[in-house]
């Protein structure tokens, strides 16, 4: 059944956002995908508390061969995909590396902090130029608006899960994702989710 | 098909709390029943989902003991029984566990306690492994997904053979974690009820259940916990996983059995050290230790958060040191473990390169100093109540009544997301200045108002949420009434226990499948005992101010308000928006408006923003929920709201 490769052994991916994102759902879709594509996947997830407009972060490990840890150690991520902008930098400053890859949306939510002006959130050039100088490759992409035309901000998860597959990171594709999503996702949804993956797919 | 009804065979992703759920129906579990707590609540959750194609009896509880007790009734009465709970959780229930475990039990009986290293989503790290010790009952550790499901199986079997309650032992990044798991085969038939009492006390299967004669019951319960130290010796959960000459042996059990080996591979120490994973914890299997202390000199214990596991290892290894010699012990006893918070493969591989004198992989030195600058410049992400949340409201009114009030009132808190209201800064909403256990702040409340006769002469206000007045907070609620406590109490009604998913509560008219249920009213029962009860909507600002203060200013005994509104993620709520929120940019003064920014500084909520170009406060409208309650507190009038089309 092993018919996919890995281009490295383990992979290790990181999905983060803020709580309300639809991060474990996009978790959940991706690691469904990679098991029904013959491979070890072992996901660790901290929700409840997190759930509360704090930063939420789920860690996927894939394998052709063994169980690994459900935490991902620092400064070993292969592959991050982040719901929001500020989140990605959070999570490839620790766990980045300089083969890393970064997948970002651009809409940004911001901390109470950054309301109340207590801090300052960096500008989306600032970003951008962090991705370049931290990842060996990085796509900043507007997937909320996207979702938004679509009739909801929160298939921006898919949108991201469907540009993650035009990437060609990982071995994963539009079948892959229809074939996870009729399994996990009600019928009613699924052409609109068809869609958001689609629409993410056109923008790398 | 829901996936926990896979046929044998069938490899599934399955998360933690799932994989104990198929273990349990694997082993023709009947009833099951606990109360909600992060990371334990999956577990019922997906049993509900099953409970009529496997003829489940599933509930939530009011409170962990009782819900102990309904799934003892079941064992006493032959059936095959689970309770569920967060680590807090043993500790009510434990009063009854302590003479559950002497009386004995007959069907199989699993106690299912998932714990919250680290404190992700708790408010403490308390350890529960120590009660399977105390009250001397055997405990288990699942070490992998796939072992969360065969070791919960095989707990059933375990708890029929010694006739008494097990505990198994989860942890967050099980509970949470997800991976393959394959499924066993799930039995065909299900049991007959039948609670026999023709026979002698002493008759465990025939006999009325108690745990008289104390002394003797006591005695046939150690025998119990040697008959499964015995079982441990040769169970396949327990195993060695490295060379047969290892210079260094850690002992290890549940996710730590993961960061150990993950360590190991880091530091690339497969030949130097050994790991004997025990999933079997307590009473430990002296005859598998001694085989394996016998391999090495140098020992290491890795586990999360106390030293349960290290003790017992050492008092075993004391116990047997002529045959084995002395040994140099590792752990959180010397420090090279942390004893406070979670371990994860990092953590592990330190202490390993420390004593194994190797170095591990970094990174570059110069990217190292961009991330450390990267990290510098990465703004804070609190946790506060989601757009739309009621609590934001209910301590915006608190807040404001307390301030009106003037003499510095005390908050007593509770457990639920209005826990949040004890984070800091103390400003906005952040009004609650005491946290402890579930119900514990309204008992607190109750002793505060006793202490007018020194001298104390700050008003005292408790607060709790729906779900937590029916699991604790009623006996303290008594209490204040009873000796004339002079408190305003205030429960957070957000219909639902909201925090870890919308469990049904006995307020709420329906069981945990979603079978109609009569509802117990909260006011009905804080009349009944004879307080003055009044009930508002949180979002209505005057009027709920009004009862405030005049609660606050009527002296002499106790008062309650019932504060009503659904939690904005409610499915009744999540994704309806009931106004459509906008600034009016020329009403809106900015800085210049003397309000010292009281919607953005105050208020606090996510989805009411500033425009540092502007100056101006701005809606996020991918995130505003429309509950219109910014509107009411703009002195400007500068919000504005209009009904949105439904």
């Amino acid at each position: 059944m092993k018919k996919q490769f890995l281009s490295k052994e383990p992979t290790n991916i990181i999905i983060t956002g803020v709580g309300g994102q639809g991060n474990v759902m996009a978790s959940r879709v991706l690691a469904g995908m990679l098991v029904n594509a013959g491979f070890t996947v072992t996901i660790g997830e901290t929700f409840g508390m997190s759930q509360r407009g704090g930063s939420v972060m789920s860690h996927l490990r894939v394998s052709s061969r063994s169980v690994l840890s459900p935490q991902i150690p620092q400064g070993n991520a292969d592959i991050i995909i982040a719901l929001e902008p500020v989140e990605a930098l959070r999570v490839l400053s620790k766990y980045g590396n300089p083969g890393v890859a970064v997948l970002s949306n651009s809409r940004m939510v911001y901390p109470l902090g950054v309301i109340t002006g207590e801090f300052m959130y960096p500008s989306l050039d600032d970003v951008q130029s962090i991705f370049a100088k931290l990842a060996a490759k990085h796509w900043l992409m507007d997937a909320t608006s996207v979702a938004v035309e679509l009739g909801n901000p929160v298939l921006s998860n898919i949108v991201m899960i469907g540009a993650l597959a035009g990437t060609s990171l990982l071995p994963i594709d539009r079948r892959a994702f229809e074939k996870e999503i009729s399994k996990s996702i009600p019928a009613a949804k699924r052409a609109i989710n068809m869609t958001a993956f689609d629409k993410g797919l056109k923008m790398i | 098909m829901n996936k926990l009804l896979s046929p044998a065979k069938t490899e599934l992703l399955c998360m933690g709390n799932e994989a104990i759920a198929r273990g349990a129906l694997e082993a023709g579990l009947n009833v099951v029943a606990g109360y909600p707590g992060t990371p334990s609540s999956e577990v019922i959750e997906r049993l509900s989902e099953v409970a009529r194609d496997r003829n489940l009896y599933v509930e939530w509880s009011t409170n962990e003991k009782v819900a102990l007790e309904v799934a003892a009734a079941a064992s006493f009465a032959g059936l095959r029984s689970m309770c569920v709970m967060k680590q807090n959780g043993v500790n009510v229930a434990s009063d009854f566990l302590l003479h559950l475990a002497s009386s004995g039990t007959r069907g199989g009986i699993v106690l299912v306690e998932c714990e919250d290293p680290g404190a992700l989503s708790s408010v403490n790290e308390g350890e529960s492994r120590y009660f399977a010790r105390m009250l001397e009952i055997p405990l288990l550790e699942p070490a992998t997904l796939q072992e969360a499901k065969d070791l919960t199986k095989w707990a059933f079997e375990l708890s029929e053979k010694i006739r008494n309650v097990v505990i198994l032992r989860s942890v967050t990044r099980m509970s949470h974690a997800s991976g393959n798991v394959i499924c066993g085969r799930l039995p065909v038939k299900s049991r007959t009820a039948r609670f026999i009492f023709d026979g002698s006390v002493m008759d465990p299967l025939r006999g009325p259940v108690v745990s008289t004669p104390v002394v003797i019951k006591h005695g046939l319960q150690q025998k119990k916990l040697e008959t499964a130290a015995e079982l441990f010796e040769k169970s396949p959960f327990n195993g060695y996983y490295g060379s047969q000459k290892p210079e260094l042996l850690i002992i290890t059990s549940s996710a730590c059995f993961l960061y150990s080996r993950e360590a190991i591979e880091m530091l690339n120490l497969q030949k130097r050290v050994g790991i004997l994973k025990l999933s079997c914890t307590w009473p430990l299997p002296q005859k598998l230790l001694k085989k394996y202390f016998r391999l090495t000199k140098k020992i290491m214990i890795v586990e999360e958060v106390l030293p349960f596991l290290e003790e017992n290892v050492k008092v075993a290894a004391m116990g047997m040191m002529k045959e084995i010699g002395g040994k140099t012990f590792f752990g959180k006893m010397d420090k090279t473990l942390p004893s406070t918070g979670e371990l994860n493969p990092e953590i592990v591989a330190t202490a390993l390169s420390n004593i194994m004198k190797v170095k591990s992989k970094s990174l570059p030195a110069d990217y190292v100093r961009e991330m450390q600058k990267v990290a510098a410049i990465i703004p804070p992400r609190e946790q506060t109540f989601c757009p739309g949340c009621p609590h934001r409201a209910s301590f915006w009114n608190i807040n404001t009544a307390l301030k009106l009030d003037g003499r510095d009132g005390i908050v007593c808190g509770d457990i639920g997301c209005y826990s949040m209201a004890s984070l800091s800064p103390a400003v906005g909403f952040h009004t609650v200045r005491t946290l402890h256990s579930m119900g514990s702040g309204t008992g607190l409340a109750s002793g505060f108002a006793k202490l007018q006769a020194f001298g104390l002469d700050q008003p005292v206000m408790s607060i709790c949420g729906d779900s937590t007045f029916y699991h604790a907070v009623i006996p303290a609620l008594i209490n204040a009434q009873h000796n004339r406590a002079d408190i305003t109490f205030i429960v957070l009604d957000n219909a639902g226990t909201a925090m870890t998913g919308f469990q049904p509560h006995p307020g709420i008219n329906q069981s945990a499948i979603g079978e109609p249920l009569p509802s117990v009213d909260i006011a009905g029962i804080c009349e009944a005992i004879g307080a003055k009860v009044a009930v508002c909507d949180p979002f209505d600002l005057e009027a709920t101010s009004k009862i405030l203060t005049s609660f606050m200013a009527e002296r002499g005994s106790m008062k309650v308000l019932i504060m009503k509104q659904a939690c904005a993620l409610s499915p009744e709520k999540k994704g309806r928006k009931q106004y459509q929120m906008s600034v009016n940019e020329e009403l809106c003064l900015g800085d210049n408006c003397g309000c010292n920014r009281l919607c953005t500084r105050i208020f606090r909520c996510p989805a009411l923003t500033w425009d540092r170009t502007k100056k101006k406060a701005v809606i996020d409208e991918v995130i505003c929920a429309g509950c219109g309650v910014c509107y009411l507190i703009c002195p400007q009038k500068a919000i504005t709201r209009t009904e949105a089309a439904r």
